[in-house]
């Protein structure tokens, strides 16, 4: 991590000014908290592990209508990416049908198992509420769906409710429906509240999700699970393109024993025993820490947050773990990072001299947007912006650990800002969403989805580096960017 | 057939509005009108004098029976009763679940496109307590009721009600064209009534349209499933409800946009008519009745 590099401050300043010119005062004022340019946090005296920059701005507000933001709902945050990837559940999108369908299978939370036997992932279940439904009310077809579902899919091990926004307008009990179904059909049920009118983005769902594990899994009582000293759980790793299992490898390695992956490829198993866990690492801080608290507050698991992105990460990463588990594990963690070195080698031998210099900027979700630069700065790239669609005022303090001074920062970013900022500090290559994909490609700059990695992945992990790098390498030194033509730049003959 | 006049009830709940306007209903059709009555409250017991029974097919729970109203035809909601006045019930669900408010919106909008409307002088709505959501603001909104007449009495609930109402009138006066068609007043025998009522109406910019006196004789015909009208067509009563009626029929375009007051105006009102007491007032009473409690048990 000793990649030195500064970015114009000044001339970024300036930009955001610019930018906000265009709107109306009010606006302006408003979106001014938003934006900011990192700067050099104060020296600290004593402090070990003190942040490189300071790049506090105001965060998880309401977004304005009209300015394309990205951010999803309360649904998206506890269907979509807390609840969905538990595989061996059905999660009924319990309302109109459009929530369920729209959102069917666009996470790639990858899973092992038959689905439609054990596992259920990439099954899409509704309630499917009709006008009548409404009117008088829908627990009578809950109670029915469950019983369906049970009835179709035996081998289902519990049976997770979200709520779209209907459910909340019309007051339905599904909490009475969930205990009730719960004693007949000897199965776990789980009532959520992620109406999606509810917060300003996915982040509450996430929150309301983590709340409902809590009061509804671990509140049913203690798993027959009998716990090992080395015995982990990996929090908030939804396994997107097999990130979990590139994770997975490393840890056991090392000699610790994960008996659970939240939730990507998890069973509900893994989700009760986890408070028996020793120690809890969590990977997606923004979606997961809350019931990291928990444990630790309740059943005492201490927690972790560790970062395997890149060489430079999973080394830290392996070290701090190991660290907490004693010298035999910290032998091994020297053990695997001595390993891995001549693979990590090659890849920058064959990537770095291609990817040098390159500047990039993200916007990505609630934990990439910080999480992904060391692995970037590894190849010898440079961040020249960052920003996050739902983070809050402690995502930004952790970022100050990540990004050096200069860079540029922005929340909930809107379509027109995240265009300009572009448009002017022409990156080599843009990390997001599907959204920003192609605008960004016809602007003539290189583009990787970050929220998905493109259809490619896993990016966690050393394996999982490899293949950031070669996907990163794709994208820019793609030969197509050389055969884009401006006929009116070029002379008439 | 002159043009389609659509009048609502509203009230604060247990007023008597379903009484009185199917009273008034009923003597509106011996002048001559054809009318339709659309009742928007769950409990579906706007109908129940008319037909001489309690509307069992409503809207709503034949659609849910059937699937969806899609799957319903007006003749299977639609009953006839005393002199051919024409019925339905919207009905809704059972208290505590659902979304009643919901399903007004969706009974309303079948009839109308299903031709409910069609060849009728009055389309009627009697609508459940307060405006409480926008299902139930429904029969005001634009292209629906053009007067809406408030039941209230002298009780200060009732009071506060119609001013709450008032308020929803004036929320769709300006879009829509709604209007107040004035206040109707179900003695209750309470202190200056009638003067409370007509200070009231005043200060919402609009009239009495009719104090109706208490009479036991509509207690009477209601539990024979009647109306004043047909179960005692000679009493002062049934002449109180014609009276009622021909105020209405005339008072056709003649509605105003009202002035609901605030709560402390209201409040002020009632301190003026004697019904509330001020703190000070309040005080010095319990002061003395305690006083007097005191020299009692000396």
């Amino acid at each position: 991590m000793s990649l030195d590099y500064e970015n114009d401050s000044a001339g970024l300043e300036q930009l955001i000014g610019e930018v906000l010119e265009a709107y109306p005062e009010k606006f302006a004022k408003r979106r001014k908290k938003h934006l900011t340019v990192a700067k050099a946090a104060p020296a600290k005296e004593g402090e070990t592990d003190a942040p490189l920059t300071e790049c506090d701005v105001k965060s998880n507000i309401k977004s304005i209508p009209g300015v394309m933001t990205v951010r999803g709902c309360a649904y998206a945050g506890s269907k979509g990416v807390v609840w969905g990837p538990i595989k061996d559940m059905v999660h009924i999108s319990h309302g109109p049908v459009g929530c369920g369908h729209y959102s069917w299978s666009q996470r790639r939370n990858y899973y092992v198992g038959t689905t439609g036997i054990d596992s259920f992932v990439t099954m899409q279940f509704t309630s499917d509420f009709q006008e009548r439904d409404i009117v008088f009310g829908g627990d009578k077809k809950l109670e029915k769906v469950i019983d369906e579902i049970n009835s179709l899919f035996p081998l289902v091990n519990g049976i997770s409710v979200q709520s779209e926004c209907p459910i909340g307008l019309i007051g339905d009990d599904i909490e009475a429906v969930a205990k009730k179904k719960a004693k007949e059909i000897e199965k776990t049920i789980v009532p959520v509240r992620c109406e999606g009118f509810r917060g300003v983005s996915q982040s509450l769902g996430h929150h309301i999700a983590n709340d409902a594990i809590r009061d509804w899994v671990f509140n049913k009582g203690e798993s027959e699970y009998v716990g090992g000293k080395y015995d982990v759980n990996v929090i908030g790793d939804y396994n997107i393109g097999g990130d979990a299992w590139s994770s997975r490898i490393l840890l056991e390695e090392i000699g610790l024993n994960v008996v659970g992956n939240w939730s990507g490829d998890a069973t509900l198993a893994e989700v009760e025993r986890a408070p028996k866990a020793k120690l809890n690492l969590i990977h997606c801080y923004r979606s997961m820490n809350y019931i990291c608290r928990h444990m630790e507050e309740k059943y005492g698991v201490a927690w972790l947050e560790y970062n395997f992105f890149g060489p430079s990460q999973i080394e830290d990463s392996l070290r701090k773990i190991a660290k907490f588990f004693g010298p035999e594990i910290e032998e091994n963690a020297e053990r695997v990072i001595a390993k891995y070195k001549p693979l990590v080698d090659a890849i920058k031998a064959r990537f770095k001299p291609r990817l040098e210099g390159k500047k990039v900027m993200l916007y990505v979700g609630g934990l990439r947007p910080r999480h992904v630069i060391t692995a970037y700065e590894d190849l010898g790239m440079e961040i020249a912006g960052t920003g996050y669609e739902f983070a809050h005022g402690d995502d930004y303090q952790r970022t100050g650990h990540y990004v050096k001074e200069g860079t540029l920062i922005y929340d909930d970013v809107t379509g027109f800002e995240l265009e300009k900022f572009i448009e002017r500090v022409r990156p080599d290559l843009v990390g997001s969403g599907i959204k920003e994909k192609y605008p960004v490609q016809k602007m003539g700059i290189p583009f990787r989805q970050m929220h998905s990695w493109d259809y490619s992945g896993p990016y966690h992990g050393y394996d999982g580096f490899a293949i950031f790098a070669r996907d990163m390498d794709l994208a820019i030194n793609n030969p197509v960017w050389g055969l884009m033509k401006t006929p009116w730049a070029t002379k008439a003959a | 057939m002159g043009k389609l006049r659509q009048i609502a009830f509203y009230g604060k709940g247990g007023i008597g509005k379903s009484t009185t306007s199917q009273n008034t209903l009923a003597a509106l059709v011996d002048l001559g009108q054809k009318i339709l009555i659309v009742g928007c409250d769950p409990k579906a017991d706007s109908t129940r004098l008319i037909l001489n029974a309690k509307m069992q097919d409503t809207v709503l729970s034949l659609a849910a029976e059937a699937g969806s109203v899609e799957d319903l035809e007006l003749e299977d909601v639609m009953k006839v009763g005393y002199k051919g006045i024409k019925c339905t019930e919207a009905g809704g669900p059972e208290p505590g679940v659902g979304c009643a408010g919901r399903g007004v919106i969706t009974a309303i909008n079948f009839l109308e496109e299903n031709g409910a409307y069609e060849d009728v002088d009055y389309v009627s709505y009697d609508v459940l307590g307060d405006v409480v959501c926008g299902g139930f603001a429904m029969p005001i909104r634009e292209n629906k009721a053009q007067e809406i007449y408030i039941v209230m009495s002298g009780e200060m609930m009732a009071l506060y009600a119609a001013n709450n109402i008032a308020k929803g009138i004036l929320k769709y006066a300006h879009s829509g064209g709604v209007r107040l068609g004035g206040l109707i007043c179900n003695e209750r025998q309470t202190d200056k009534e009638l003067e409370l009522a007509e200070a009231l109406a005043k200060r919402l910019n609009s009239k009495l349209i009719h104090f109706v006196p208490r009479d036991n004789i509509v207690q009477h015909a209601e539990l024979r499933r009647k109306t004043v009208i047909e179960y005692a067509p000679t009493s002062q009563q049934a002449q109180e409800y014609r009276q009622l009626a021909q105020k209405i029929h005339d008072n056709s375009g003649k509605g105003t946009i009202p002035t609901p007051i605030t709560m402390e105006e209201l409040e002020e009102m009632l301190m003026e008519f004697g019904i509330m007491k001020s703190e000070e007032q309040a005080l010095a009473e319990l002061q003395a009745k305690e006083a007097a409690k005191a020299a009692a048990a000396v």
